[in-house]
C-alpha cells in the first residue's frame, strides 16, 4: 500500500493539473491498482469532485469522464446501444463486480497497463483522450506515449457507425489476460488491436476480408508483425498462436451472420 | 430424533453469517503492539551485521530483535505429536537466512505506520550465497541449506543436514523388478507437482499477553493449539506450564495451521517486553512464507498382465522440504502407503523416498498430506495403462481396486474392514453416465467433451499416535457442555461431535453446548489434522457418553433407592421400568450440584491402532478448445465411502470444497521462482485460486460403508476429496487429446502444444 | 483530515490519516465484520456497500467516502440473518471468514438484478473468493433464496 500525507480532492481540473505537476504527488484513479504500489506520495489528488463521472452523449460523440468506473460501462444501455457488447465484454472478466465499481476509466487508461482489456477495446474505436492541458489526444497515439503529468480527463468516443468486438482469452475466468483482441470496421476497412502481448496494445489496419482466405492472411499477418513477449501468463509463441485464434473469432463476430 | 446422518446446521453458522467479531483479529487487545517481520531479499544469505540504532528512534517503535536476542535452541514449527518426526532445524531468527522472506528482524511498534517505518530504517548488510533452487539436484550437493551442527532429528527418518537430506525411507514387499520383468503390459512415467498454498482466506495471525497469573496466553488461528504449546516452549525456552493457548473461530486451515507459523514472533515481543503484542500475515508473507504443499517428482513404473491384472508398482518419490523441514519426512509417506493401497492384489510394490533441503520456501501440510501428490501419480499411471491394454480405466480398476476383508500389506499391513469402493464406481459412472459419455466426443463447435476417471483413499487420524479426549459435564438444567480438544476451523467438528453426543445421551442437540480450544481446560486432543476429528475425537465422544449415562443412571437410581441394575436412563430421566419411579435429568441435574461428591462429569481419551481409508472415486467431463488448448470442468462427479455420514450437509460441502481445490492444483495453482529464487506467485493476483467461474457443476453423493472401529460407523472425509481432480481431469485429457500430462498444473498452452506436437508425429 | 460519514445510518466526524482506506477505518469504527484477505483487490472479502453499491473497502481511501454512506453488514443484520439461515441451512458458511463479504455482495445483487438467471448470479458473486465450500452451497442457498423472496412476494 502507497502512503500520503495529504489527500486533495481537487476543486477544478487546474488545480489537480497543477497539483499533479509535483513529482511526489498523484492522481487517484479507483485505487484499485494503485494500493498495490508502495510509493510514498506527498499528495494523493482526487478528481471525484469535479463531475467526471458522466456519460454524456451528443449527436456526434459519447464524452466518458475519467472517474465512470468500469461497472457503469459495463452496464451502460447507452453505450451497448451503440456499440453492442463490446463494453461488456471488455470489463466482465475484470476481478468481479466490487472491483469494476471502484476500478475508473480514467485509471485504467491512464495506467495503460499491457494486459488493460480496457485499452484494447476503446483502441478499436474512434476515440480521444482529452487532457487537462494536451487537449485532445488521439487514443492511439496516448497508449504510446511515455507516462507524464497531465490529467486525463475525459474520453471522447465518435459515434461514425464503427462496428467493433471484443475477445480475451484468460487462463482463469477473472484473471488478467493472457491474450486481448478487439477488431472493429467501417467503410470497408478492418482494425485489428491485439493487447496482452503482454506489452501494450497495438493497432493494425486491414482492408476488411470478404473471404476465409483473406482472413486467414489477415491472421497471419497480425500473427507475424506483432512482438509478442513471454511472462508468467504464457509464452510469446503462445501468444501469437492465440493473436491468430482471438482475430479470427473477433473479426467472424463482426460477420453478422455469416460463418467463417 | 436422531442427529447423526442429517443436516444440522452449523453451531456457531448464524455467527459466523452475520459478521460478529469471533476470529483472532478481531479479538485483538486495543493497546497491543504491532509486530511485523523484516523479511530476507535473498534466498541464501548470511548477516553479516544488523544495525537498529535508526530504527528504534521512529516514535512508537518498542522493541526489534534479531538473531542475537533469541535462544540459540533448533525446534520444529511442525504440529506433530512428540517426539515430532520433523527434524529441528529452525531458530526463531537465524543468522543464515535459507528462503526468500526468512525473518531477519522482528519490530514491534504502538503502530502499524510506526513499525512500517522501522522496518524501512534497520540496516542489514548480506553475504549472500548461491541458492540451491533445484530440488532435483539437492542431494550431496555442495550448497548446505542447514549446514549447522546443532541440527537434531529426534526421529530417525534418516536425516543427513551435510547431505541436503530431511528424511529417507524405503518400502520394499515382493521382488518388484523380477515381477515388473515378467509383466505383459508396463508403463513407466516420471511425475511433477509444485507446491500449493492452501490459500485459506484468514491469512495466519496472532497475539499474545501475559495474563494475571504471570502466565504467557497466545490466542491464534491454530488447528494445534497443544503442539503450538510445546513448540513455544521449545522456541522461547520456557516451561510449557507458563503457557496457554487459545483457538478463537478459524477463517480456515487445510493443514496450513497446522504448523506454528506466525505464533512465535508475537510471543517472543510479550515475553520481552510484557506487553500484548499481535502479528497478522500480509497475503503476501502467507503466500512466501506460510507452509504450503510439499513440491514432489515422482517416477511410477506399474506393470499388469494382458488380461489386466495389475501385478506390481515401483514408486519413487523426491519431496522438496524447502528450506526447512516441516512435514517433510511424514508427508512423503502418504505418497506411497496411500496410493499403492488402492489396489488389492500386488504382488510386489515398492515405495522409495527421499526428502531434500533446498532454498526454496519450506513446506508444510496441506489436505492430503502427500496422499495427493502419489495418487495424481500412481492413478495417472494406472489410466496410462489401461490405454495401453486398450481398456476402459473404470474396467480396469474394477479388476484391480481393494476390498473389503482384505488386508493391505503397502498400509502397514492394516485391514481394509469397510470399503465400498467398487459401489463408489458403479455410482459415479451412473451419475457420469459414463458409459455413454467416455471416452469422448466433439461438439458442433469443435470443442471436445471428454471424461477421465480417479479412485482415491485416505487415512482417518494416525494410527497409533493421534489423541482424542472429550469432558463432557451435566450441568443444573440438565443440559451438557461438550469440551473438546480439536479444533473446529470452519469444517464444522464443533456441531458433528455435538450431533454425535446429542444420539448417544439421548437428548436435543441444542442440549449440549460446545466449547473450543483453550489448552488450559480443554482435554487433550492432537488437533484437527490427518483426518482425525470425526474419527478419532468422534469415538471419543462415543466413549465419554457411555461413561457419563452410567453415571447418570446411578446417581438417578440412588435418589430413587433403587439398585442401578433396575433402573434405566432414556435420556430424560431415570426410572424403574413398569413402576411409576423417576427422577429427570433436569432434578438429577440440580441435584448433582447440591452437597454430595457425585458431580456428573466424564471425560475419556481415545487412540485409535488403525487408520480406516475413506474411499473415493471421481469423475471429470472437461470441455476443450482445441484451437486454444482451453479446458474447462463442466461436470464432476464424486461417489464417496466416508463410512457413516455424520452430518450430510457439510460432508457435502467438504467433498465439493476438496474437489474445487483439487481442480485449483490441477489447473490453475502455479507457484514459480525467479532465477533468484524469490517466490513470484506471491498474491491473489499471482496465484489464481478458482473462482466460481472456473469450475462447472460438482455433484456427490455417498455410498456408506460401517466402520466398525469408528463412531456410529464413520471415517474421515476432510482430506480424502482433494485427491481425485487432477488424475481425473489427466484422464480426461487424454480421452481428448491422446497426450499424457505428467506435470501440474497443465496450463491450456501446455494441452495446445502437446496437442501440435502430437498431430505433427 | 476531518471526514463525516454515514455509517450503518449513523452519522460519524472523524480525524483520520489521509491514507487510510475504508476497510480500516470501519474495522476501526467497530465493523469487525469487514475483513481483509488480500493485497490485491482480489477476494472480495472487505465488500461494503457505499450509497447502496458494493465496493472494495480495501482499495477506497476512507478520505473519498466523505460525505458519503457506507453499510456494512453490522448494518444489514436482518437481511444477513434471513439470507444467512439459507446459507447456512447449506452449510454454505464453513469457516465464515468470507461470508460477510460474500453475503454484502448476495445483498447487493438482490437489489440490483431482478430475477437473475444462475450464469447471472454466478458472474455477479465472483469476486468473492472462496477457499473452503467449492461455491455449489453457496449457489444453491442463493437459488432458495431468491425463491423464497419471490414465493413471499407472490
Amino acid at each position: 500500500m502507497f502512503t500520503a500525507q495529504q489527500y486533495i480532492k481537487a476543486a477544478t481540473l487546474e488545480e489537480a493539473y497543477e497539483l499533479n505537476q509535483k513529482r511526489n504527488n498523484a492522481i487517484l484513479g479507483g485505487g484499485c491498482w494503485m494500493k498495490m504500489n508502495r510509493r510514498r506520495y506527498q499528495a494523493i489528488i482526487d478528481l471525484s469532485g469535479l463531475g467526471l463521472d458522466k456519460i454524456e452523449e451528443t449527436p456526434e460523440e459519447f464524452v466518458l469522464g475519467a472517474m465512470v468506473t468500469l461497472r457503469r460501462l459495463e452496464t451502460s444501455p447507452k453505450l451497448q446501444k451503440a456499440f453492442g457488447n463490446g463494453f461488456y465484454e471488455m470489463t466482465r472478466h475484470i476481478v468481479g463486480v466490487q472491483f469494476r465499481n471502484c476500478a475508473t476509466l480514467g485509471g485504467s487508461l491512464y495506467s495503460r497497463f499491457g494486459f488493460s482489456d480496457i485499452l484494447t477495446f476503446l483502441m478499436a474505436l474512434d476515440c480521444q483522450v482529452e487532457l487537462a492541458h494536451a487537449g485532445l489526444v488521439p487514443l492511439e497515439e496516448y497508449a504510446k506515449m511515455p507516462y507524464d503529468n497531465d490529467v486525463l480527463a475525459r474520453v471522447h468516443i465518435f459515434k461514425n457507425g464503427r462496428r467493433a468486438a471484443y475477445e480475451s482469452f484468460r487462463q482463469a475466468a477473472t484473471d488478467i489476460p493472457v491474450l486481448t483482441c478487439a477488431a472493429s470496421v467501417l467503410d470497408g476497412t478492418l482494425r485489428v488491436v491485439i493487447g496482452a502481448r503482454p506489452m501494450r496494445a497495438v493497432s493494425l489496419e486491414f482492408p476488411f476480408p470478404e473471404t476465409g482466405e483473406a482472413l486467414t492472411e489477415i491472421c497471419r499477418q497480425v500473427q507475424e508483425t506483432v512482438p509478442f513477449g513471454s511472462n508468467l501468463r504464457g509464452s510469446g509463441e503462445y501468444r501469437r498462436h492465440l493473436a491468430g485464434v482471438l482475430c479470427r473469432r473477433a473479426v467472424c463476430s463482426l460477420k453478422e451472420g455469416t460463418s467463417c | 430424533m436422531s442427529f447423526v446422518n442429517a443436516p444440522i446446521r452449523k453451531k456457531d453458522a448464524m455467527s459466523l453469517v452475520t459478521g460478529k467479531p469471533v476470529y483472532t483479529g478481531d479479538l485483538i487487545p486495543q493497546n497491543a503492539l504491532v509486530v511485523k517481520l523484516l523479511r530476507s531479499p535473498h534466498a541464501n544469505a548470511d548477516i553479516e551485521s544488523i544495525n537498529t540504532a535508526a530504527a528504534l528512534k521512529v516514535p512508537g517503535v518498542c522493541c526489534i530483535l534479531t538473531w542475537e536476542d533469541v535462544p540459540d535452541a533448533r525446534f520444529t514449527t511442525a504440529g506433530q505429536t512428540y517426539p515430532e518426526p520433523s527434524p529441528y532445524d529452525r531458530l526463531i531468527l537465524d543468522r543464515h537466512l535459507r528462503c526468500y522472506g526468512d525473518p531477519v528482524a522482528i519490530v514491534a511498534a504502538e503502530n502499524e505506520q510506526a513499525a512500517d517505518k522501522a522496518l524501512r530504517l534497520i540496516k542489514v548488510k548480506y553475504h549472500v550465497m548461491e541458492p540451491l533452487l533445484d530440488f532435483t539436484k539437492a542431494k550431496d550437493n555442495p550448497i548446505l541449506v542447514h549446514p549447522e551442527d546443532n541440527f537434531r532429528a529426534l526421529c530417525p527418518v534418516g536425516a543427513d543436514n551435510k547431505r541436503n537430506l530431511c528424511s529417507t525411507e524405503l518400502m520394499d514387499i515382493g521382488d518388484v523388478d523380477e515381477v515388473l520383468k515378467t509383466c505383459d503390459v508396463a508403463v513407466e512415467r516420471t511425475f511433477n507437482t509444485k507446491a500449493n498454498n492452501q490459500a485459506m482466506m484468514e491469512t495466519f495471525r496472532t497475539f499474545s499477553y501475559i495474563d494475571e497469573y504471570g502466565r504467557l496466553t497466545v490466542v491464534s488461528s491454530t488447528q494445534v493449539p497443544f503442539h503450538a504449546r510445546r513448540i513455544l516452549s521449545n522456541a522461547l525456552q520456557i516451561p510449557k506450564s507458563r503457557i496457554r493457548v487459545v483457538k478463537p473461530r478459524i477463517g480456515g486451515g487445510f493443514g496450513a495451521k497446522q504448523s506454528v507459523v506466525s505464533e512465535i514472533f508475537p510471543a517472543i515481543v510479550t515475553l520481552k517486553t510484557g506487553r500484548a503484542a499481535s502479528i497478522i500475515y500480509s497475503r503476501e508473507e502467507s503466500m512466501t512464507n506460510g507452509s504450503p504443499r510439499h513440491q514432489m517428482q515422482m517416477k511410477v513404473r506399474v506393470g499388469a498382465s494382458r488380461d489386466g491384472v495389475i501385478r506390481a508398482i515401483d514408486l519413487y518419490a523426491l519431496s522438496n522440504a524447502g528450506a526447512y523441514g516441516d512435514h517433510g519426512p511424514t508427508t512423503i509417506g502418504l505418497v506411497g502407503h496411500k496410493a499403492l493401497s488402492l489396489y488389492g492384489g500386488l504382488e510386489a510394490a515398492r515405495f522409495d523416498n527421499e526428502v531434500v533441503y533446498t532454498n526454496t520456501m519450506g513446506g508444510g501440510a496441506y489436505r492430503g498430506y502427500g496422499a495427493t501428490q502419489g495418487i495424481f501419480a500412481v492413478e495417472s499411471a494406472v489410466s496410462e495403462l489401461a490405454a495401453k491394454l486398450g481398456m476402459d480405466p473404470c474396467v480396469l480398476r474394477e479388476k484391480n481396486m481393494v476390498a473389503q476383508g482384505q488386508m493391505m500389506p503397502t498400509y502397514y499391513n492394516e485391514p481394509c474392514n469397510s470399503c465400498t469402493l467398487d459401489k463408489c464406481m458403479a455410482k459415479a459412472k451412473e451419475m457420469m453416465d459414463w458409459d455413454s459419455k467416455y471416452p469422448r466426443r466433439v461438439l458442433e463447435n469443435g470443442h471436445i467433451r471428454s471424461v477421465g476417471v480417479a479412485m482415491a483413499m485416505q487415512g482417518s487420524g494416525i494410527s497409533g499416535v493421534d489423541i482424542a479426549s472429550v469432558e463432557i459435564r451435566l450441568n443444573d438444567d440438565g443440559f451438557y457442555t461438550l469440551l473438546l480438544g480439536c479444533t473446529d476451523m470452519g469444517t464444522g467438528c464443533d456441531t458433528i461431535l455435538s450431533q454425535m453426543a446429542a444420539d448417544c445421551l439421548d437428548c436435543d442437540f441444542d442440549r449440549i453446548a460446545v466449547r473450543g480450544v483453550d489448552t488450559d481446560f480443554s482435554p487433550y486432543d492432537t488437533g484437527s489434522y490427518a483426518s482425525s476429528t470425526t474419527y478419532v475425537t468422534g469415538m471419543a465422544v462415543v466413549k465419554t457418553c457411555q461413561v457419563l449415562r452410567e453415571k447418570i443412571l446411578k446417581t438417578g437410581a440412588s435418589m430413587l433407592n433403587v439398585p442401578p441394575e433396575t433402573a434405566e436412563f432414556d435420556g430424560k430421566r431415570v426410572f424403574v421400568p413398569g413402576t411409576d419411579k423417576q427422577v429427570t435429568l433436569e432434578e438429577i441435574g440440580y441435584a448433582s450440584y447440591e452437597g454430595h461428591n457425585r458431580c456428573l462429569s466424564a471425560s475419556e481419551s481415545h487412540s485409535s491402532p488403525i487408520s480406516p481409508p475413506p474411499f473415493m472415486v471421481g469423475m471429470a467431463e472437461i470441455d476443450l478448445d482445441p484451437e486454444t488448448g482451453k479446458v474447462e470442468v463442466v461436470d464432476y462427479v464424486g461417489a464417496v465411502d466416508c463410512g457413516t455420514v455424520i452430518n450430510t450437509n457439510l460432508a457435502r460441502v467438504q467433498t465439493e470444497g476438496g474437489i474445487v481445490q483439487g481442480i485449483g492444483m490441477a489447473l490453475y495453482e502455479d507457484i514459480c521462482y525467479s532465477a533468484s529464487g524469490k517466490m513470484e506467485s506471491n498474491s491473489f493476483l499471482q496465484y489464481k485460486i478458482p473462482t466460481r467461474l472456473d469450475v462447472g457443476k460438482i455433484r456427490i453423493e455417498f455410498e456408506s460403508s460401517y466402520e466398525p472401529t469408528g463412531p456410529f460407523g464413520a471415517k474421515s472425509i476432510g482430506e480424502l476429496v482433494i485427491n481425485t481432480p487432477a488424475p481425473a481431469i489427466m484422464n480426461a485429457l487424454y480421452n481428448a487429446t491422446g497426450c499424457f500430462f505428467d506435470t501440474l498444473p497443465v496450463r491450456s498452452e501446455d494441452i495446445f502444444f502437446a496437442m501440435e506436437k502430437k498431430k505433427q508425429s | 483530515m476531518l471526514i463525516t460519514v454515514m455509517i450503518n445510518g449513523k452519522k460519524y466526524t472523524d480525524e483520520i490519516a489521509p491514507d487510510m482506506v475504508l476497510l480500516d477505518y470501519l474495522r476501526q469504527k467497530g465493523c469487525y465484520s469487514v475483513k481483509r484477505g488480500c493485497e490485491t483487490s482480489n477476494c472480495g472479502l472487505c465488500t461494503v456497500h457505499l450509497d447502496g453499491k458494493p465496493i472494495l473497502s480495501c482499495s477506497y481511501l476512507a478520505a473519498r467516502a466523505d460525505g458519503h454512506s457506507v453499510t456494512t453488514l453490522e448494518g444489514l443484520q436482518e437481511e444477513a440473518a434471513e439470507f444467512g439461515a439459507f446459507l447456512a441451512d447449506q452449510g454454505g458458511e464453513q469457516c465464515g471468514f468470507c461470508s460477510p463479504g460474500f453475503i454484502m455482495n448476495v445483498l447487493a445483487m438482490v437489489r440490483e438484478l431482478k430475477d437473475p438467471t444462475e450464469a447471472e448470479i454466478q458472474e455477479y458473486l465472483s469476486g468473492n473468493l472462496c477457499r473452503c465450500t467449492g461455491y455449489q452451497s453457496q449457489l444453491r442457498a442463493v437459488k432458495n433464496y431468491l425463491a423464497h423472496k419471490q414465493e413471499v412476494q407472490s
